[in-house]
């Protein structure tokens, strides 16, 4: 095994774990200030992908058009995210998490068929921005600019969301929705506000990743379900509702599944499973995660 | 939750002596005991019987077509009521239990495809495998609260299936494992009226007959001590804590006896619909099983089966219509968690019960004679 081979393995990893570390910020931070688990955050990321090739048909092929509709596609979903929360999700809060959980899964059904509905079966695909179209050589490896791109893109939005989390007021008043509810409500605080906003943030950091995968990834229905199962181990592996856990749990996963490869061929998918049980037996808090 | 919760809560005390105001209120809609003491006509007549004889006679008087969907409804509902051992008699919420079922259909389908084992023995090893891979799982699973149990069972179930994808030698990988044989069932030819049945029909029966055998040991399970102390745990574990039960080893032996179960579901649907297959045991079917139990009211026993029916019909139902089942499953699940938490039968139920105080309301004495 070549050290250039190696590299690009870890490459590949890295680039699989900023992608998930995207969705799967997302998903930790709601279930930080909700306690939810929301199967519908794999949905929210398939219809952000949906959105932005839509977008990328209506205004034509061209120079910017990417970047346009990666972030129409992302708000789009956040204003999904918000209206769900606004409608529906609200009258759940304090019911049984069984309820919550198959809430969730109801917007799976329905926004899985949904897309089905408005986007076809056909799979679409979307081309790599032309700022980005080339590739550079790395320790003899080439590495296209765009997943240079995405892992680049991974560590600036845990710094920019960490930032906000803990140098704004906004993010002191979520910390502390995290920690008591009932409390910051009696403070006067517009707590209500607060959720919607977390899941509106949640669902546009969803529906961004959704758009940024569209390059690499064509868009077929069903992604929505395997991607959440990715987003769920690292968020497990990290400890939920921890966001630096989150990062560092989307990049061992994508380790363990590059490398697992080489170990055991055909039973990388088992060894990531396999790591979830175990992160969840002795610490089901995560590596980074506090207990409850 | 309001007045289907407080009816349904109202006739879980009905027998009973009248629980104190801090009694909490069970967490789900959850009737354990909802025999009447009164005895009237219909209350007489033994509908799990009935039921199960109309049920049997599906071969003779249905279409082929017919058949199929009544197999479908008699597996899902074993594993559903196995699920619901867990969720309505226990209190525990898990999202993995298609594991169980998967391990019972794939040792099942190996032992019986690679290993030429007869049946009557291979079904009673798919049980117990299930049943063991359910305390190994179980054993880590119920040491941990709500959320992380979902999780963790979302993790064996995803286990299980990443090895049945994967383990072409003997699961047979992405092909799954097709053409598992029918059970030789010419004895049957035996049985007055059953000899022109074809074997899948004959197969259809003995299944009914290993279902309803199995829902009564189940029943039989929930209404026994040891089912009272699962409920217990369910409505208070603190308390059955205080009281000196064991509560992680009752919830264990509650995974271990619905891992069984749900194995010998899963051992039956292998054979039923002539193959076993890693989509069998993903994490989404779990997912729909417990919309099955909800469905049909995860406070009763009967709600299950209720649910399976409800569930196989409607699918095949809409499928005429439209490909866009997922759509209105999803649309059926939200009006059950928004409108009917009880589901069909808690529904049904309250629909009863609104009657009965219409009709007493109205001729202005109890009309019933109260034990």
């Amino acid at each position: 095994m070549s050290p250039s081979f190696l590299f690009s393995q870890f490459m590949g990893g890295l680039t699989t774990a900023m992608f998930l570390f995207l969705i799967a910020s997302g998903l930790s931070l709601v279930f930080g200030v909700m306690r939810v688990i929301n199967f519908a955050h794999g949905s929210f990321y398939m219809i952000g992908a949906y959105l932005a090739w839509q977008v990328v048909q209506w205004l034509q092929p061209s120079g910017g058009v990417f970047w346009i509709a990666a972030l129409a596609a992302a708000l789009g979903v956040a204003l999904l995210g918000a209206l769900t929360e606004r409608v529906f999700f609200r009258s759940l809060y304090g019911r049984e998490e069984l309820y919550q959980l198959l809430f969730t899964y109801a917007l799976v059904l329905i926004l899985g068929d949904a897309a089905k509905f408005l986007w076809g079966t056909d799979q679409l695909s979307v081309s790599t921005p032309p700022a980005l179209a080339g590739g550079v050589t790395i320790f003899g490896t080439t590495q296209p600019l765009y997943t240079l791109f995405i892992i680049a893109i991974g560590p600036a939005i845990a710094f920019i969301l960490w930032l906000v989390l803990n140098r704004t007021g906004t993010g002191r008043m979520v910390r502390a929705a995290q920690m008591d509810r009932e409390m910051l409500d009696a403070l006067g605080a517009n707590v209500s506000l607060i959720y919607t906003g977390m899941f509106a943030l949640s669902a546009f950091l969803a529906g961004l990743s959704g758009a940024l995968v569209t390059p690499i990834q064509s868009i077929v229905p069903g992604m929505d379900v395997l991607i959440i199962v990715q987003a769920f181990i690292v968020v497990v592996i990290g400890g939920m509702g921890s966001l630096w856990g989150t990062f560092w749990g989307s990049v061992i996963y994508g380790q363990v599944l590059s490398f697992g490869i080489l170990i055991f061929p055909g039973f990388s998918l088992f060894s990531v499973f396999a790591l979830m049980a175990v992160i969840l037996i002795v610490r089901p808090w995560g590596l980074f995660g506090r207990p409850l | 939750m309001g007045p289907v919760r407080a009816a349904a809560v109202s006739t879980a005390t009905a027998p009973l002596p009248r629980r104190g105001a801090a009694e909490p209120a069970p967490r789900l809609a959850v009737v354990s005991a909802a025999v009447p003491l009164r005895r009237p006509l219909t209350s007489r007549i033994p509908w799990t019987l009935v039921v199960f004889l109309v049920m049997a006679t599906v071969p003779w008087v249905g279409s082929r077509y017919d058949t199929f969907l009544a197999g479908q409804i008699v597996i899902d509902a074993l594993f559903a009521v196995s699920l619901n051992l867990l969720l309505g008699t226990t209190g525990l919420v898990s999202f993995g239990h298609v594991a169980y079922f998967g391990v019972g259909a794939y040792v099942c389908g190996i032992l019986m495809k690679t290993y030429d084992w007869p049946f009557s023995l291979a079904f009673p090893a798919a049980g117990l495998g299930a049943a063991l891979f359910a305390l190994i799982s179980g054993f880590f699973c119920v040491r941990l609260m709500k959320l992380y149990f979902a999780m963790l069972t979302l993790a064996f179930s995803q286990i299980v299936w990443a090895v049945a994808y994967k383990w072409n030698d003997v699961t047979g990988g992405d092909q799954g494992l097709p053409e598992i044989p029918y059970p030789n069932l010419d004895w049957m030819s035996a049985i007055p009226g059953c000899a022109d049945l074809s074997v899948g029909a004959r197969f259809y029966l003995l299944s009914l007959a290993l279902v309803a055998v199995s829902l009564a040991i189940v029943h039989r399970i929930v209404r026994s001590p040891f089912g009272r102390v699962l409920t217990t745990i369910r409505d208070n574990p603190e308390r059955a804590a205080f009281l000196g039960v064991n509560v992680r080893l009752y919830q264990l032996a509650a995974f271990v006896i619905a891992g069984g179960f749900a194995g010998l579901a899963g051992a039956l649907y292998g054979i039923f619909s002539r193959g076993v297959f890693a989509d069998y045991v993903f994490w989404s079917k779990s997912a729909e099983i417990l919309i099955m139990t909800i469905l049909g009211g995860a406070g009763y026993f009967w709600g299950p089966p209720v649910g399976a029916a409800a569930l196989v019909w409607l699918n095949q139902a809409v499928t005429d219509y439209t490909q866009y089942w997922s759509f209105v499953l999803g649309a059926i699940l939200l009006v059950l968690l928004f409108g009917f938490p009880g589901g069909i039968v808690g529904g049904l139920v309250l629909l009863w019960r609104r009657l009965r105080r219409f009709r007493r309301n109205r001729t202005g004495d109890d009309g019933q004679r109260h034990a």
